[in-house]
Order: structure tokens, then sequence, then C-alpha cells
């Protein structure tokens, strides 16, 4: 009985996740009437390439914009989900242990170091230099955090040392944007407030492969994590690895938050609110809440990336304010329908 | 049968327990004793292999437990602590089925099921069963997690004890419910294959519901038997450093009161 709610949920979701995705597609900067939709997917699964401006503004940014969006909403919901199971703290982001804002230091570093370096030709070179500080920044709030307590990380040190390498890197960040010069500046500015605008298929293709063996790997510690909800020593007790367990899903959460915030720029809140609306329709069981936050975390974003385009068309909102505007709301009204344990 | 072949462990330069020495049988509830500090839940834990002792071994059966895998410990020893909070709302059935956890890889069999049934029977929280665990008062959560943890060592083992371990499990409990729970205790363990070790603070309460005693003074034993061999005015006066005057219960047990 519980178990074929769980999945009517799911399917719910799903439908939900399909028509968000569709009427992303359809509006926009330019809408898409719907058969010219089914023709161009038509066509671009036959492998044509279109040859009208109309059908080329389709596949080759609405169309791959679109589905990156569900892979990246997809890895902030599943790596908030993995944070909050492993801290025990339902108030924990996946950017905690450093990876955004490391993400976002080696993206503003790049944006002033770039032009000096004459490496900005390259396409790989800004998500590279992303995905270098997040696994940097993680890295390094590992290694303090291990290194005070006889090798072993408390959930605490990892969550105090956390907030003190994310203020670090955040300052540094202001410092980059201080001393940049105007463009730069404001591309530092753009992208950590998240942006979509870069999509691509080969975004698309590298967010994609990350995000979905990331959700898959991460249902394989679902239980461990469960028994983890109710106590690191209870976990032990369970027959739970601890230690082992806190890398793997450190590993996996950095590797689907740094990769998604290396071609899109950091978009704060979907890894908070997704687990928490989840909870609420269906209780904690990890089992459960990390496919769905997958899914839910791609609709959420799928709408804030809708909104982000048509809000003010035919210009577009960096998403990392819708996602703000709309989050904060949602949370603190969270806040006061729950007490926390901290 | 759980053996402690002379146990220390110790916090940066100071033992916390040392040189302990005991035997825990099958079928008797062991109960261990001491002031603040003694290292009563060091000593669990060491037991328990929570902790790895700085030297000496823990045997289970006749086998050091320091190389066993953390899976096949699950299976046959099961650990409740004190007040265990949760932040997030898993139902009862749910923390129930965690008792299981070490004996199913994705999902539980029907016999898991069958079991967490039977255990929250037996501990009148089925019909809590689809509420969430937080709203839970502090008596009612002990049950459930007293449940969960027999639900991990429910079935005899062919050839092996199972062990059950209690760190302070009457804390924030109110004193029907710590009766209760002793009672409980006692109905689950008596003449079976478990060996059951405990920590307790109130020693009238251990003196009434233990077999045996172990008196933890500093780190040390101090004393180990029945109430009657450990309880003496000598032993509390050199462990908690006050005056009792030694009574009797009138079930018959000892009884201490204090001036």
């Amino acid at each position: 009985m519980n178990a074929s709610r769980t999945a009517g949920l799911l399917i719910a979701l799903a439908a939900l996740m399909v028509l968000t995705v569709l009427a992303s597609i359809r509006f926009g900067a330019i809408d898409f009437p719907l058969h010219q939709m089914w023709s161009s997917t038509a066509a671009v699964l036959a492998g044509r390439t279109p040859d009208t401006l109309d059908g080329r503004i389709f596949t080759e940014l609405r169309l791959p914009r679109a589905i990156l969006c569900v892979f990246v909403g997809a890895s902030l919901g599943v790596g908030g989900t993995l944070m909050q199971a492993l801290f025990r703290n339902p108030i924990v982001e996946p950017g905690l242990v450093g990876t955004s804002s490391g993400a976002a230091f080696g993206a503003s570093l790049y944006f002033v170091l770039g032009t000096a370096l004459h490496v900005e030709q390259a396409p790989w070179s800004l998500p590279a230099a992303a995905c270098a500080g997040g696994v940097i920044a993680t890295r390094m709030v590992l290694a303090l955090a291990e290194s005070g307590n006889d090798g072993r990380a408390s959930i605490v040190m990892l969550l105090l040392t956390g907030l003190a390498v994310n203020a670090l890197f955040l300052s540094g960040i202001g410092f980059l944007s201080y001393i940049a010069r105007d463009p730069q500046a404001r591309s530092i500015i753009f992208w950590n407030l998240g942006t979509m605008s870069g999509a691509n298929w080969r975004a698309v293709a590298i967010v994609g492969t990350v995000t979905t063996l990331g959700t898959l790997a991460s249902l394989a510690y679902a239980k461990q994590l469960n028994a983890l909800m109710i106590g690191e020593e209870e976990a032990t007790y369970l027959g739970v690895n601890v230690r082992r367990l806190k890398l793997i899903v450190l590993a996996i959460n950095v590797a689907i938050v740094a990769v998604a915030t290396a071609f899109t720029g950091v978009i704060s809140f979907v890894g908070l609110i997704v687990p928490h609306i989840l909870r609420m329709l269906r209780g904690a069981d990890n089992r459960y809440l990390i496919i769905a936050s997958a899914i839910f975390g791609g609709t959420l974003l799928s709408m804030a990336d809708l909104i982000a385009r048509v809000a003010l068309r035919p210009a577009e909102l960096p998403i990392g304010i819708v996602t703000s505007v709309v989050g904060v709301p949602v949370f603190l009204s969270l806040l006061r329908r729950r007490q926390y344990v901290f | 049968m759980v053996e402690a072949q002379n146990v220390g462990f110790h916090a940066g330069k100071r033992d916390l327990i040392a040189g302990i020495s005991a035997r825990f049988a099958p079928g008797q509830l062991h109960l261990i004793i001491g002031a603040n500090g003694a290292g009563k839940s060091t000593l669990v834990k060491v037991l328990s292999r929570l902790l790895k002792p700085a030297g000496g071994h823990v045997l289970y059966d006749g086998h050091d437990i320091a190389k066993a895998s953390e899976r096949d410990l699950a299976r046959r020893r099961a650990v409740l602590s004190q007040a265990i909070e949760v932040a997030f709302p898993l139902t009862v059935r749910e923390v129930v089925m965690m008792g299981r956890y070490p004996h199913f890889a994705t999902r539980p069999s029907a016999h898991d099921v069958a079991i967490v049934t039977e255990v929250m029977d037996f501990f009148e929280v089925t019909e809590m069963g689809e509420r969430s665990y937080p709203t839970l008062s502090g008596g009612e959560k002990q049950r459930v997690n007293f449940a969960r943890v027999l639900a991990q060592v429910w079935q005899p083992l062919s050839g092996q004890h199972r062990i059950l371990f209690l760190d302070e499990p009457l804390t924030f409990l109110d004193i029907r419910h710590q009766i209760d729970f002793m009672k409980k205790v006692r109905s689950t363990v008596i003449g079976g294959d478990m060996v059951v070790i405990g920590v307790v603070h109130d020693l009238n309460l251990a003196a009434r519901f233990a077999d045996r005693l172990l008196l933890l003074n500093q780190g040390r034993m101090l004393a180990e038997g029945t109430s009657a061999d450990v309880l003496t005015p000598e032993n509390i006066r050199t462990a908690f450093g006050i005056e009792p005057v030694v009574t009797t219960a009138p079930g018959g047990g000892t009884h201490l009161i204090f001036d």
C-alpha cells in the first residue's frame, strides 16, 4: 500500500516534469507553436539540421537549454538530499562543503585572468576552472575538518569548516570583482547569480551523464543514509561503515554539484527546498527521496528558467535571482512551520 | 558469552578505562554501575566495538571481534542508546525496520516485515506505526528504539549468542516507564541465549533487576557479582563518596537509602 502510494507520487511528479519541460520549450523570447515543436524535434531526432532561423534557435538554444535545466536541477536536488541526510540537518545546502563557492571562485578567477593568459578561446576553460575550484574547496573542507579530530571528521566539524571555507572563497570572489575591469566584473556577477544561457548539447551530454551516474550511485547508499539519520553511532551499530559512507556521499555530491555549477553558475535554494517539499509529501525515506528530488529538482529549475526568460522578455533574468526570490519565502515559511534540531 | 580481556581505552593521555577483565554469560541481565566519569559508557562502547580498545581484547563466543565485519557484527549485536533524536519525518515503522537493515540488501523480505510486525506488537507501538518519529514523547521514542534494536537481533542464531547492549536506556524516562522498561528487558532475556549488558544510574533499580552487577570506579573494576556482593557500604563509599544505609527491599533484595 505504501509502496504503491510512493510510486503514484513519483509518476505524478514525472508527469509534472514533462508538462513543465514542454512549457519551457514552447515559451520564451520566441514562442514555438506545438506543430513546430514536433517537426523540429523530429528533425533533431532524424539528425537533420534545420534551415530556418527559428528552427536553429529551437534546436541549438531552446531544446538543449530545457534539457540542461532538468539535469542541473536534478543534480542540485539530489545533492541537497544527500547533504541533508549526511549532516542530519534539514537546513543544509549542497554547497555547504564548499563546492559551489569554490566553483564560483574558480570561474571568477577565469574571468579575471583568462584574458591575460589567453585561455578564453578554449570552450572548456570556464567549466574546467569552475569544476577545479569546486573540487579543491571541498577537498580543503574535508582535510581541515579531519585534521583536528584524530583523522575522523565529525559532522559538526565538517559543517563549521564548510561555513568558514565558504566565507573565505566568497571574500575571494568579492576581491576579484573589485579588481576586475568592467566587462569581466559583469561576467563575474552574472555567473554568481546563475545563468542557463550558456547551454549547448555538449553541456547536456556532460551534465546529463554525471548527474545520471551520481543519482544511480546515491541510490545504492540510500539505506545507509537512512540509518545515518538516527545518528552516527546508531548507524555504526546497524552495520554501516560511517567514515566510508561520508567520503563516498561527499564525493558523489562534489561530482554532481561541481559539474552542474561549472556550466551554469551558482544557483541557490533549489538544493535546499526540493528535499523539504518532498519530505512533506511523503516522508524522509531516502530511497524515495533521491529519485523524487532528481525529478522535482529538474521540474523546479525548469519552472524558474521559464520565469527567467518570459518575465522581462525579450530580456532575461539570471536564474539564480528567480530561485532566490521564490526560494526565500518558501524557506522562511518552512522555518516557521517546523522546529529544527541542530 | 561476551568476554573482556584486560581492555583499556584512553582519550589523549587520560585513561577512561583500564585493565578490565570480565565475562558476561547469556540469559542473565548484567548491569554496569558507577559514578559519573567512571567509564561505564566507554566500557559499553568498547564491548560493542564502537570504540577499538587501546589494549586487550573483546571476545564474542571466544572469537576476537577486532576484525569482524560491520555487517556480521550488526546481525548478532544490537545497542540501545539514550534519547535518539531525528530531525526528519521518518515513520515509526521505518525506524523499527532499520533494525532489519543488516539483514537485507535493498528491499525487506516478507520475513523482515513479519519480524517488524511482531516486534511492534510486542512493544505496543503498532498503533503509532504511521506516525512521524519526531512527534513522539520521550517514553514513546524509547519504546520505538527498543523495538528497533530487538528487531535487529530478534532471531536466535545457530552456534552464536545474540548480544544486546543498553547504554543508559533509562535517561529521560519517568519512573513508571523506567520500571516498565526494566520488566520488559527481564522478560525478553531471562534464560534465553542473549547476553544482555546495560548501564544504569539508579543503584536501587540495578539491585532489583540485575542478575550480576559490575561496579566501576575511575575506569577500573571495583567489584563484580550479585547485588549483595557488590552493594556493600564500603564499595559505595569508595565509588560514589557517599554513605549508604543498606537495607532489605520488601521483595527481599538489597535496597540502599542515602542520607
